[in-house]
């Protein structure tokens, strides 16, 4: 198959490409960009005239649900979600159950996955068996079956002796350590962020320190290990300039930020809209703008949406009863576009937080274009307006606070391996 | 956001919590309480506003005093009235809060009075309910009990009329206390120049003064010229423990003394909302002193309740 993708804007944002150039695709790969190889006979050709392509999105966190939470999800809709959403790889965390911590596990969803043929996706080994932040999984076999990390997924790991052998172990093998920074004890109970909302509403608040306490444990212990770690979901001020600080001092050191946080506040849990239950929770404007200006400067290195499908009647309780977290493998795409838009952001450096940065981050190689490469590609519209719709989502999970919002940025293309896995309209 | 408390017309359809509300809704309510007050000094305590209507009595959560004034308020506004403590049928049998509710529903409820132990549980089924079905929050976790917040400033108004002249003091547990949210947000509604709470910083919430009050640890300075004490009962289970290390060190530093009561003004009055707790957060003396408006506070509890009820069946 060989697909000529012509008249499109280009933005290869590792390559250092926004142009108006072709791209030419055979054998699942891209075969040449700007120029054609010689001899090309293009058995497709998809008109992009207007439309933005650039590599498959990369989303460092997207919880699948399987195995174990299928009335949740589903591996298909969720792929399916993925494809739609242009995500054409996707890191998913190992809090499923059976959790992720057996080399055969990750085979199967690998082999699952494969065979439905809509996404790459990168399992992440658990660090601890079955999660308890006890004992250590075998991550050389988790590695061989396919996890390209380790990470605790939201369970806590309170004993630092653990965390410490952790990361020593990881590090003998140079596997990335993925942790999301929580203080156990502090955030016990709470599920809003201890700020204006929650002593209005009556919630039990989760202070910042929760994450700068715990962000400040997994520095001083990368130091010593030389461990490298992934910071997942930072949602602070204080958070993003420590990370910031460590970058400068050379820790091998990166991290995310949920999509939603970068749009959203404490203030948005509104009349108590269990929508915006989310961990960690949504802080203050404050936080907000800093997490802007953390992606701004690439001191956060990407934007995932760590997508978390919740079934209607989990989310249909009070605000601390309703289960945390929101559907988002769709949104990622025009929630950057929004960002990009409002912090005056250029569309290739947005890119890059949702492309070759969290590719780089799960070590893999994609999220650009280079010749020889695997043909990941999303092609979109990014004027094309629209309303989030529960209807409208692929995912299981209709459970978005942005529900009912203007959105720009419309996928037109997903191509995985150089197949067409999505077309929209 | 559209106001859950307001129908269309911009009328009180629910009340869920004192805050969003205006000046004159709170005035209205207040008003409408006072004509209520004669009814139980007559013969027959009766007035037919709520003949035919069902209200229905939610309770997920142990109340006493805040039951029965609900429920001697709707007998005298002459409602059916059931009074379901769910926490001890239904729920212990697993069935959730809105199949609760939509099988009350189907039995005809015309209102709903809610207690529940989390905070935005009367949010959460006032958003569940038909448009002709009203909500009354009687206590949602630490959130709101705005019933409460509208009997202690109607007893605050009948002994101290002119409320923009006032200072106020709340002391307490505020952290976990949805009376203390209701009452700071129905004062600073109506006026009251100068709110004040008096706690440690463990039973603080964390931004409180973003809600209009000054902030006081010291109890000396904080009662210093107030017009008026609101304390606040301190739940048994926090009494020892992370929070406060023991009721005695309580009651020393932050329970309610006639000689601290003697730095506030000569003509203060003492509230509380029940159930006390002597010798913890008040003094018997206190309590039973001739400042004390305890008693009154509970009467018009149901002057307030009948006042609520018999607006919300009329908008």
């Amino acid at each position: 198959m060989k697909i000529h993708i012509k008249n499109g804007r280009l933005i290869d944002p590792k390559n250092g490409i926004d142009a108006k150039q072709d791209l030419f695709i055979a054998a699942g790969r891209v075969v040449g960009v700007g120029r054609a190889p010689v001899d090309f006979q293009a058995n497709q050709t998809i008109d992009a005239e207007k439309l933005v392509v650039c590599p498959g999105l990369v989303d460092l966190s997207a919880r699948l649900r399987e195995p174990g939470f299928e009335y949740k999800a589903t591996l298909e809709s969720e792929l399916q979600a993925a494809a739609a959403g242009g995500v054409t790889s996707l890191a998913c965390p190992p809090d499923t159950d059976p959790v992720l911590d057996e080399p055969g596990l990750v085979e199967m969803l690998k082999h699952r996955a494969k065979l439905l043929n809509l996404a790459h996706v990168y399992p992440l080994g658990a660090l601890t068996r079955q999660l308890q932040g006890k004992n250590l999984t075998e991550m050389c076999e988790l590695a061989e079956a396919g996890c390209v990390g380790f990470s605790q997924a939201d369970a806590p790991l309170t004993d630092t002796q653990v965390l410490w052998n952790a990361m020593q172990y990881a590090a003998t093998f140079d596997f990335t350590v993925w942790l999301r920074p929580e203080d156990a004890y502090l955030v016990k109970g709470g599920v809003a962020h201890n700020g204006e909302v929650a002593a209005r509403l009556g919630l039990q608040g989760i202070p910042a320190s929760t994450e700068t306490i715990a962000i400040a444990t997994i520095l001083r212990l990368m130091k010593e290990t030389g461990a490298k770690v992934h910071l997942c979901r930072l949602s602070t001020a204080e958070g993003v300039e420590m990370v910031r600080q460590a970058k400068q001092q050379g820790l091998a050191v990166s991290c995310d930020v949920a999509a939603t946080h970068v749009h959203l506040t404490e203030h948005d849990i509104g009349y108590f809209d269990s929508h915006c239950h989310l961990r960690p929770p949504l802080r203050s404007q404050r936080d907000k703008e800093a997490l802007r200006s953390g992606l701004a400067d690439a001191t956060i290195d990407a934007i995932c949406s760590d997508h978390t499908p919740v079934d209607d009647d989990a989310k249909l309780a009070t605000f601390a009863e309703s289960e945390a977290g929101a559907s988002g493998l769709e949104l990622l795409l025009p929630l950057t576009l929004k960002w990009a838009l409002e912090g005056k952001v250029g569309l290739s450096m947005a890119l890059e937080r949702i492309t070759s940065a969290p590719a780089a981050v799960m070590g893999i190689n994609t999220g650009h274009l280079s010749v020889g490469t695997v043909a990941d590609i999303c092609v979109f519209d990014a004027d094309a307006y629209y309303q989030v719709a529960a209807k409208n989502l692929k995912s299981q999970g209709k459970n978005t606070p942005f529900l009912g919002m203007e959105l720009a940025g419309k996928v037109r293309y997903t191509l995985v391996a150089g197949q067409v896995v999505y077309q929209g309209d | 956001m559209n106001n859950p408390q307001l129908n269309k017309e911009g009328k009180l359809t629910h009340l869920l919590s004192i805050e969003g509300l205006s000046a004159s809704i709170l005035r209205e309510i207040l008003d409408t309480a006072e004509s209520f007050v004669g009814v139980a000094e007559r013969e027959v305590k009766k007035v037919p506003l709520l003949r035919g209507k069902t209200v229905c009595n939610l309770f997920f959560e142990n109340s006493t005093r805040t039951r029965t004034t609900f429920e001697i308020a709707a007998k005298r506004l002459s409602a059916d009235v059931i009074t379901l403590n769910v926490g001890t049928s239904s729920q212990s049998k697993g069935e959730t809060i809105l199949d609760t509710v939509d099988n009350l529903i189907a039995m005809h409820a015309d209102m709903f009075v809610v207690r529940h132990s989390q905070s935005g549980a009367a949010h959460f089924i006032a958003r569940h309910v038909q448009e002709n079905i009203h909500v009354i929050n009687a206590g949602d976790g630490r959130h709101a009990h705005p019933t409460q917040g509208l009997l202690d400033v109607f007893t605050i108004r009948h002994y101290k009329p002119e409320m923009h002249n006032l200072r106020v003091a709340v002391v307490g547990d505020l952290l976990h206390s949805r009376v203390a949210r209701s009452e700071i947000h129905a004062l600073t509604t109506l006026g009251v120049p100068e709110v004040r709470v008096i706690a440690p910083k463990t039973l603080l919430p964390e931004h409180v003064e973003k809600l209009g009050v000054r902030v006081f640890h010291d109890m000396a300075e904080g009662l210093k010229d107030v017009d008026v004490v609101m304390m606040l009962r301190l739940q048994n289970e926090r009494m020892n423990g992370a929070l406060l290390p023991s009721a005695q060190e309580y009651f020393k530093c932050y329970g309610l003394t006639q000689e601290k009561l003697a730095l506030a003004r000569p003509d203060a009055i003492v509230m509380h909302p029940g159930p006390m707790n002597r010798g913890v957060e008040i003094d018997s003396a206190v309590a039973d002193g001739n400042q004390s408006v305890i008693l009154p506070q509970v009467t018009y509890g149901i002057a307030i309740r009948m006042a609520v009820m018999s607006i919300l069946a009329g908008n």
